[in-house]
């Protein structure tokens, strides 16, 4: 690791700590990749190769052959990372060419139809995501049951995840506690999910990880983890849940359940797509965690969060306008 | 000027330098929610040529005996009334077609590139170019919403026409939704602007 | 010709003139049309009905069972099923549906009339149920009992992929046709003479539905 030491400042921006950061993201991912493994199995292995593969194949293809541009940007290691995050919000069991097509889309699409790295307007990675999640609904709503790693590719045996029956307890007011993993299973992984976002607990030490390397600031996943808390606490206080479900279980599972980590600790807080100052952000964490309440409480869809975090990242410019800071600026 | 020349012009201007959807991008609200396979999109493209050829024509003979100052909802009237025209028609004779289009063949009416070709062309021209015109903006619009649709129906659910190319299975049902309909509509665009640089 | 001048005389004139001729346009393409399109309409839903229902069969008027409309098919003056118009609440809105059942109260077809469900999942309520060749949701020829449910919930209809909830308002819409089947199937059994005693009888159920509640 001694190639990741750092100069003290001033730093120079140079194209080199856009990898750095890539990297040091990527290796923050891994302790959730490896729990995935272990309860997916070969289809964790697969899918995440596939993704990656096609979306470093995509740029390069579209660098090369429609922008015809001299210098190549692959190695930045961004589409590596756009690769590895869409496959972790995608079912284990996906079929590979599903897979493809929303690396393509991510890629081609989503980053350099905007201009590439630092000009897109949306994050790749989930722009692919809900793009799959609206061309393939069935494929891409047919969750694997962990199983460990002897899970099979082809046929695993599916349900629906923890967040579907959440809904219906708020919704309908149905009971679900025998539906439901119990909560050390949904904070360790052990439960129906896409890729990435089962094991809570791996991806706190992740998002932490970065934040203690100043990859991200504290800012924004702190204000959607509080705002869906919030939320979750009060559906309970105002007595909205089923009979067996406790306020204190239903904010730990809204926490843990549907990408919600994932999200707020690696898609939400990408560089490009996130607010630039540190009051931006906190309305941009803020705006997340209501949309994905709003979302799974009454949307058409059980989990929101790659919707909300597109949606804020539409919003993005606003917010950086909200609060300008001038080069020098002293704010108050 | 030569005179079959201005026709001919007249006649591709609408088909090519000024398609109503690439170009002036007008109409927009048939072009996205009706392209949904190409015989819609086809249907929609017609149903508005039909429109475009008559109001054309009907506001060229009427435009002097309209009054600036009431030519707008005189034009609307025209118009209306053939949009309500061929609303009749197609509910009793092409029922299934109606029903797809449904609320979008009312919204005719208030189509820009009818209202557009009537106050900037129909208004000022003879009978005959403004019936021209409106032809070649009609097949313009129909051409241009027939390839969306075509696209959109083989990305969504695999065929052209409806003639099956590739099983539904792998079909991408975004395609036949709204948000496939922007993202078809934004890369012909940018094709269609691209292939106009070059020439 | 002159242009007209904006004068108020003209202005009114010529929209008058316009409007006039352009409503009589229209009466007279709505006149042309008219039969046509009623026809379209009626021949739609009976189409609806006749395809649920045995062919050959003539259709008697709609009456009322339970709160649908239900149409009787006999061929001849024998009673050989029943179409039920029934609705339910699915994923997205209300589903309607319309089912129908031989004499013996197997399902001999149905049509999803209107709903709102997801694309790509819910959406598939429409031919989900009627695929021979996988008897497992297949409901199809299936003697109805008034008890579907999906095998998730402890029946024996598999739901729709990723679409549990709205196979479960399907199945119960269909549930609902076969009460009201059955209330028509007991009329019909004990004649009109008896017609008079219905309103008791449903007071009662009414009064057990309450106490169930």
């Amino acid at each position: 690791m001694s190639h990741f030491i750092t100069s003290p400042a001033p730093h120079v921006h140079s194209g080199d700590s856009v990898r750095r950061n890539m990297l040091l993201v990527i290796l923050a991912l891994l302790p959730a990749y490896v729990v995935s493994v272990i309860e997916f199995g070969y289809g964790a292995l697969i899918t995440a190769a596939v993704s990656v593969l096609a979306c470093v194949g995509t740029e390069w293809l579209v660098s090369r052959y429609i922008l015809n541009e001299q210098k190549q940007t692959i190695g930045d290691l961004s589409a590596v990372l756009t690769g590895l995050l869409l496959a972790f919000n995608l079912p284990s069991t996906i079929d590979w060419w599903i897979v493809v097509i929303g690396a393509v889309f991510a890629i081609a699409v989503a980053k350099m139809t905007y201009g590439g790295l630092g000009q897109n307007l949306f994050n790749p990675a989930l722009a692919g995501r809900v793009f799959l999640l609206i061309a393939y609904p069935a494929q891409m709503t047919t969750w694997p049951l962990a199983k460990g790693f002897e899970t099979s590719y082809v046929d695993a045996e599916t349900g629906a995840t923890p967040l579907a029956f959440l809904k219906q307890a708020v919704k309908d007011g149905q009971l679900v506690a025998d539906k439901l993993p119990a909560i050390k299973d949904a904070f360790l992984g052990a439960m129906g999910g896409s890729l990435g976002e089962v094991c809570a607990l791996a991806l706190i030490l992740g998002g932490l990880f970065l934040i203690c390397t100043r990859v991200i600031t504290w800012h924004i996943p702190v204000s959607i983890l509080a705002t869906v808390a919030l939320w979750a606490a009060v559906t309970g206080w105002a007595g909205l849940l089923p009979a067996d479900l406790t306020t204190a279980n239903y904010v730990a599972y809204s926490l843990c359940t549907g990408g919600i980590m994932l999200g707020a600790f690696f898609m939400a807080t990408d560089y490009v797509t996130s607010p630039m100052t540190a009051w931006g952000k906190i309305i941009f964490g803020i705006g997340i965690g209501i949309i994905v309440m709003v979302i799974r409480t009454w949307g058409a869809y059980p989990e929101g969060m790659s919707f909300a975090i597109l949606i804020m990242n539409a919003c993005v410019p606003l917010l950086n306008k909200l609060r300008p800071t001038r080069f020098g600026e002293k704010r108050k | 000027m030569n005179i079959e020349n201005n026709a001919l012009k007249t006649l591709t201007n609408g088909i090519l330098k000024e398609n109503p959807t690439f170009a002036l991008v007008l109409g927009m609200c048939p072009t996205l929610a009706t392209t949904t396979s190409a015989v819609n999109g086809m249907s929609m493209g017609l149903a508005t040529l039909f429109v475009l050829v008559c109001s054309n024509v009907v506001i060229s003979l009427l435009k002097n005996l309209i009054p600036d100052k009431v030519r707008i909802p005189a034009f609307i009237v025209v118009i209306a009334t053939f949009v309500t025209m061929v609303q009749l028609v197609m509910q009793a004779y092409l029922p299934a077609i109606y029903e797809v289009l449904g609320l979008f063949i009312p919204l005719i009416v208030v189509n820009c590139i009818v209202l557009g070709r009537a106050e900037a062309f129909a208004a000022k021209n003879t009978v005959g170019l403004s019936a021209l015109d409106g032809l070649g903006m009609g097949l313009g619009f129909t051409l241009s919403l027939t390839v969306i649709g075509a696209i959109r129906e083989l990305l969504g659910s695999g065929a052209i026409f409806g003639l099956h190319i590739f099983p539904e299975y792998y079909a991408m049902l975004i395609f036949v939704l709204a948000p496939g309909a922007f993202i078809a509509l934004a890369y012909l665009m940018a094709a269609v602007n691209k292939l106009q640089k070059k020439s | 010709m002159e242009k007209l001048q904006s004068t108020f005389k003209n202005m009114v004139l010529s929209l008058v003139t316009i409007s006039v001729v352009a409503a009589g346009a229209l009466a007279g393409v709505y006149i042309l049309t008219l039969n046509t399109i009623n026809a379209q309409k009626t021949a739609k839903q009976k189409q609806a009905i006749l395809a649920v229902l045995p062919e050959g069969a003539t259709v008697s008027d709609a009456e009322k069972a339970n709160g649908l409309t239900v149409y009787k098919a006999y061929i001849g003056d024998k009673w050989v099923g029943t179409a039920v118009e029934t609705e339910e609440n699915g994923f997205g809105g209300p589903q309607k549906i319309m089912v129908g059942f031989d004499a013996e109260g197997r399902i001999i077809n149905y049509e999803v009339l209107e709903h709102q469900e997801t694309p790509g999942l819910g959406d598939h309520i429409a031919e989900w149920f009627k695929n021979a060749a996988k008897p497992g949701q297949n409901i199809i020829g299936r003697k109805a009992t008034g008890a579907f449910t999906v095998s998730k919930d402890g029946g024996d209809v598999d739901a729709i992929t990723a679409a549990t909830i709205s196979s479960r308002a399907f199945l119960n819409a269909i549930n609902k046709a076969y009460s009201a089947y059955t209330e028509g199937e007991v009329q019909a059994a004990t004649g009109a003479s008896q017609l008079s005693n219905d309103s008791t009888e449903t007071a009662e159920v009414n009064i057990e539905t309450e106490v169930a509640k």
